[in-house]
């Protein structure tokens, strides 16, 4: 039987196939279904936090436009640019490892670790501006006006969604670093890559929660006071 | 067993390879995208900001979802995976508004 499976594939490794598949095929759809299932529960995860930003900006919508004009849109949309390109390298070290060019793929799991490193970069830089102006909230936070406590709660939903997307790609450049390493070692052929697709999917995920992030927080409260 | 074990065939989504010309088309459309919806920002568009701003976002997550992650090649159960997580999101939101937007229609209700 092994055998005979082996045959379907010439180029795999016997040991990539785990006994309980029929093919690599087949295998590779059921990592893929399984990450996808993991991306559900991510997506109600930040559902909870988009819902409670929706009802908060709801009712308290100037303040949070006074809170959405302290954002740095040139950072913001920098960033934006910077998380489309990892994405981009993201799916060519897929591209590369579904044609077994581990080279190429070496380089873009690199990229896209350098890209991700970079977001994090700015995303730090803004931090510390926003703690100089204190907009921290808790007991050193200080705003002009009279929506001060609605700015507060703006920047609370604000710290806390941002910041619980910078730990997924925390998480993403670590996974991505386990793959660099398993690509070193030639871990990866053109049958077998499951790790380096799956991945891709959890690196894009984080990519489309930024992408709905940053219209939220940086920019549709800038006409609205 | 109903599957024929050397099948490589086109139909099974892993192995699929995205020409590399359909990424850089996408990654440029949503550059051109964000610069869009940044720019947009500058005009006060009343409430509409928050419908074109949401628009563009889902239309930058849509071709995210089918190339970059593959959705367009993949087998039907993954399909269904997403659009049942979509369906309970739904849920999640519509459930919570319908709660919080019909407060206000009760008079008891405000004191």
């Amino acid at each position: 039987m092994a055998d005979a499976h082996g045959a379907a594939a010439p180029h795999a490794l016997p040991a990539d196939l785990q006994h309980q598949f029929e093919s690599l095929d087949q295998q590779q759809d059921a990592a893929s279904f399984g990450m996808w299932v993991f991306i559900v529960t991510e997506i109600l995860f930040f559902g909870g936090l988009f819902l409670a930003y929706t009802i908060y900006r709801w009712q308290f919508g100037a303040g949070f436009a006074r809170g959405s004009v302290e954002m740095d849109i040139v950072a913001g949309t920098a960033n934006t640019a910077i998380l489309i390109g990892s994405s981009l390298t993201m799916a060519m070290a897929v591209h590369s490892a579904a044609k077994g060019k581990r080279r190429a793929l070496l380089l873009f799991l690199a990229l896209t670790i350098a890209l991700g490193g970079a977001f994090l970069g700015v995303k730090a830089i803004e931090y510390t501006d926003h703690i100089r102006h204190h907009l921290l909230p808790g007991p050193g936070f200080r705003h002009a006006g009279p929506d001060a406590r609605a700015v507060e709660m703006y920047f609370t939903l604000y710290f806390t969604m941002t910041g619980l997307h910078a730990l997924h790609m925390i998480v993403g450049i670590g996974i991505l670093s386990t793959l660099f390493v398993m690509a070193w070692r030639g871990r990866f052929t053109a049958e077998y890559h499951n790790p380096v697709e799956i991945s891709g999917l959890y690196w894009h995920f984080v990519d489309i929660v930024w992408i709905f992030l940053f219209p939220l927080l940086y920019l549709i409260g800038r006409h609205a006071r | 067993m109903s599957r024929e074990p050397s099948a490589h065939a086109p139909s099974a989504g892993g192995s699929h390879v995205v020409p590399v010309k359909v990424y850089l088309g996408v990654f440029l459309t949503l550059l051109v995208m964000t610069a869009t919806t940044t720019a947009v920002s500058f005009v006060d568009l009343g409430p509409w900001s928050t419908v074109v701003a949401l628009a563009i976002a889902m239309f930058k997550a849509t071709l995210v979802v089918l190339f970059f992650m593959h959705m367009k090649y993949s087998p039907r159960l993954t399909r269904l995976v997403l659009g049942g997580g979509l369906f309970w999101l739904a849920i999640l939101l519509i459930g919570t508004f319908s709660d919080y937007v019909s407060r206000a229609w009760l008079p008891i209700s405000t004191r």
